[in-house]
């Protein structure tokens, strides 16, 4: 029985310039797996995500309801140390954007934001993270150049493996792929199913194609709305509620 | 995952914090000194007295309408010559100069307003008032109209800089309509480009103002220090006194807590109301300025 | 009929352009004759002993040591007080402030400080810190007087570096575990830098350049020795040459000449300064 790492409770969001908001959302994220947020555009699947990690705090809200439970303890309290919650929960951005550091500098900014100083275990996270994220052969060479200095593809997996050496729990990825080459695109998505074993990893498909791929659990967003969650790849065979058949056979988008 | 007291961060944001109002502070601390030693002066010396036209502080006459024409006048001037070369120089750069032009001009111009005031003061007591009094065959070249000369030379970059924002601030669609319906390039800045810009000019020149009327060191080395009613047509060509002078020149002289150093500092006072306005009206002329602290200060 | 209208416009295209280059020209060139002149009629007098030792005969020969160093004092002092203060204001504008009244009221402020005639600045030097505060006419009262009149130069040059900064360098910081202050001093402050620094060096160079605010609250004429405390008076440059062409019978023109160049390649330098650090920065840049 996979337990649930994170659960959402009745989240309502309306962000005060009226984009995007949420209404309603409950669901759980298990553990161990790749839970795909998919839908058409202006659904609330990258409100949910920045959700999850406080990130919203930076961006004005109207109003705000609801829990989300991580490992049980409700991350919407105002008592919440969010610097920690951040590090336990990561998220990689649809763009890369890789900080004006060396290649190094970038993978052990987290660490030593977080006080770390030694450098072996600096040195042990940027390799480990590297690894994870197969970038590792690519880099190896070249760890006090500039980061600014890779390809596009390149710079997205520093941005994963920017957040594995922050060893966090959960892994958000708001459609990590979307200016990536097949190749790139690939390597990412390989090496999402690697990690999945050790993290909880949220995604935000940048196409069906791509969440029928990897997902372990899959949840369908409409307008804000959560219309339909099914575990496995069935919700892309066999849908249950019309709005998401509509949706997958391309009769809205 | 309770949030642990951080000691450092909250400190360091009042800080901050702090510094962020000190600057409302020192303008109010600024208006209040002003206030303080200046308006004595209105209880210390009757009113008609304090706008008759006579500044003989020696003999207890401190009238300053003469030193309030003489700003007025070599204001005037400077305007009249840092609005027609001031624009024009801001209309050749921006739309006429082709790109390697441009970026000499433009240095050139800022370094125009880089030069220390008392450098060009300097210049106008051995070049430009005995230039203009063989020239114009007068007693002295030490006139309103060196002063207005060399401070229109001082505004004029400020003019330039913020027109010329003003008018790269102008859609290039409207340049491309304008020729494609026939218009000739000079057709086009005079009827087009210039008029869009024209609230950005209008801050300019109002800036420019400001910048000239607050000027002390030329007026102080060329305008003559006269202080004598400057209303005829030819006071242009005679000496003048300004307000910013007549501080400069008698402050080192005055004794604290004096009717003649509280009248100095209402001088003070008047000066720093008008630049409140002409500040105050700039901004309400609504232009969006790039924020280049040598161009907008400069 | 339709050849005459082309030709007329032909004609007013290229009076009007005419026109607008003379305007150019006559603007620029007295900015290059005046510098030109200066550099030829003030070098002959330039020399190691002009700029390294103290006057002698009432100005009128020796060197002017004093005003070079009290000029260097006068700047040392003003980025002393102005630098922190400005950027920290700059910080709070950029990074911390919400967009409302208040900040608004900030801005204002700034504005209106940028427009205050110099010569208010030393009233009101002279009303606070010579006499207020008991400092008296010394390098410190001149100092804190130029600080308060290079503020707004510094705290615009500061935010305008700090805004160009792209939005999501913080971001990243932020969702890595970072405090608004720890994105601040690893990430924005470093990358704003070369844009600061310009900032700095601008209103440095002003300030190095003004009579005015110093002329009650620090400047003396004469001084036998060089200031050894903030509360002495000193010598600077831009009052030494006021005094020096206006106030002194029978000043030989060369010491003025080279008094005045001094000062003018000390600006210039300052602004070249400036120029290298802006361009620099320009090629180096991550994003």
């Amino acid at each position: 029985m996979t337990k649930d790492k994170i659960v959402i409770d009745h989240l309502n969001l309306q962000y005060a310039d009226g984009t995007e908001s949420l209404h309603d959302i409950s669901m759980a994220i298990p553990e161990h797996a790749i839970t795909v947020l998919f839908g058409p555009a202006g659904g609330g699947k990258s409100s949910l995500l920045r959700c999850l990690n406080r990130l919203n705090d930076l961006t004005e809200v109207r109003a705000l309801s609801g829990r989300i439970l991580l490992d049980g303890e409700n991350i919407l309290d105002p008592q919440t140390d969010v610097i920690l919650l951040r590090r336990r929960v990561g998220i990689v951005f649809a763009r890369p954007v890789v900080l004006p550091l060396t290649i190094r500098g970038n993978l052990t900014y987290g660490l030593e934001l977080a006080g770390e100083k030694r450098r072996s275990r600096l040195e042990e996270a940027l390799v480990r993270s590297l690894q994870l994220a197969a970038l590792w052969e690519e880099v190896k060479d070249r760890l006090d150049d500039p980061a600014v200095a890779l390809s596009g593809g390149q710079q997205q997996r520093l941005c994963l493996a920017r957040v594995l050496a922050n060893q966090p729990e959960v892994i958000l990825l708001d459609e990590p792929t979307s200016g990536l080459d097949p190749i790139s695109t690939g390597k990412v998505e390989t090496a999402l199913q690697q990690l999945k074993k050790d993290y909880t990893i949220v995604l935000v498909p940048h196409s069906v194609q791509q969440a029928a791929r990897v997902t372990d659990y899959a949840a369908f967003f409409l307008q804000g709305e959560l219309v339909e969650w099914a575990e496995g790849k069935q919700i892309f065979t066999h849908p249950r509620v019309k709005r998401t058949e509509d949706y997958l056979e391309g009769r809205f988008g | 995952m309770k949030k642990p007291s951080n000691w450092s961060e909250a400190i360091i944001a009042a800080v901050i914090k702090t510094c962020g109002y000190s600057t409302i502070v020192f303008i109010i601390l600024i208006f209040y000194f002003l206030l303080r030693e200046g308006l004595p002066a209105l209880t210390e010396v009757k009113l008609s007295e304090l706008f008759s036209a006579r500044w003989y502080p020696i003999e207890n006459h401190f009238g300053i309408l003469p030193l309030l024409t003489g700003s007025l006048v070599v204001t005037v001037g400077a305007m009249l010559v840092a609005v027609p070369f001031g624009i024009g120089t801001a209309v050749f750069i921006a739309e006429i100069a082709p790109r390697p032009l441009r970026e000499v001009l433009k240095p050139l111009v800022e370094l125009l307003g880089g030069l220390p005031s008392v450098m060009l003061g300097f210049l106008g007591i051995l070049v430009l008032a005995p230039f203009l009094r063989t020239f114009l065959n007068l007693p002295t070249g030490l006139t309103a109209l060196a002063g207005s000369l060399l401070l229109g030379g001082i505004a004029i970059p400020t003019v330039v800089s913020i027109t010329e924002d003003a008018l790269d601030a102008v859609p290039q669609g409207y340049r491309e309509g304008a020729l494609a319906m026939g218009a000739t390039r000079w057709q086009t800045i005079w009827r087009v480009t210039l008029p869009a810009a024209s609230s950005g000019t209008l801050t300019a020149v109002m800036l420019g103002v400001g910048r000239a009327i607050g000027e002390t060191m030329v007026v102080l080395m060329v305008t003559g220090n006269a202080p004598v009613m400057a209303v005829r047509l030819n006071s242009i060509l005679s000496p003048v006194r300004t307000m910013t002078a007549t501080i400069a020149a008698e402050m080192g002289e005055v004794a604290n807590g004096s009717t003649y150093y509280h009248v100095l500092f209402f001088i003070g006072l008047i000066l720093f109301l008008i630049s409140l306005a002409v500040n105050v009206a700039a901004s309400s002329v609504v232009f969006r300025q790039k924020k280049r602290a040598e161009r907008v200060l400069g | 009929m339709n050849r005459r209208l082309f030709l007329d416009r032909g004609l007013a295209q290229r009076l009007g352009i005419s026109l607008l280059t003379l305007v150019t020209l006559v603007t620029v060139l007295p900015i290059l004759a005046a510098v030109v002149y200066v550099v030829k009629a003030g070098l002959p007098a330039i020399s190691w002993q002009f700029l390294s030792q103290m006057p002698r005969d009432g100005m009128r020969a020796g060197g002017i040591l004093p005003a070079i160093v009290g000029t260097l004092y006068l700047t040392f002092g003003t980025a002393l007080f102005s630098v922190p203060l400005g950027v920290a204001a700059a910080i709070y504008l950029s990074e911390y402030a919400r967009e409302n009244t208040l900040t608004r009221l900030i801005r204002i402020a700034i504005i209106n400080l940028a427009g205050i005639p110099s010569v208010i600045y030393g009233l009101f030097g002279l009303g606070l810190f010579v006499f207020f505060l008991k400092f008296g006419t010394s390098i410190l009262s001149a100092s804190l007087t130029l600080s308060i009149m290079t503020l707004p130069v510094i705290i615009s040059a500061t935010e305008e570096a700090l805004r160009a900064i792209p939005q999501s360098f913080r971001t990243v910081s932020i969702s890595l575990g970072g405090t608004r202050w720890q994105t601040i001093r690893r990430i924005v402050l470093p990358q704003a830098l070369p844009g600061i620094m310009t900032g700095i060096i601008l209103g440095l160079e002003r300030a190095a350049g003004e009579t005015a605010p110093i002329l009650f609250t620090g400047a003396a004429f004469f001084l036998a020795r060089l200031p050894n405390s903030p509360f002495d008076g000193t010598m600077a440059l831009p009052y030494h040459l006021f005094v020096i062409s206006t106030q002194v019978p029978g000043m030989p023109i060369q010491i003025q000449y080279g008094t005045a160049l001094v000062l003018l390649a000390f600006v210039l330098a300052m602004n070249l300064f400036a120029v290298i650090i802006r361009s620099r920065a320009r090629s180096k840049r991550q994003w």
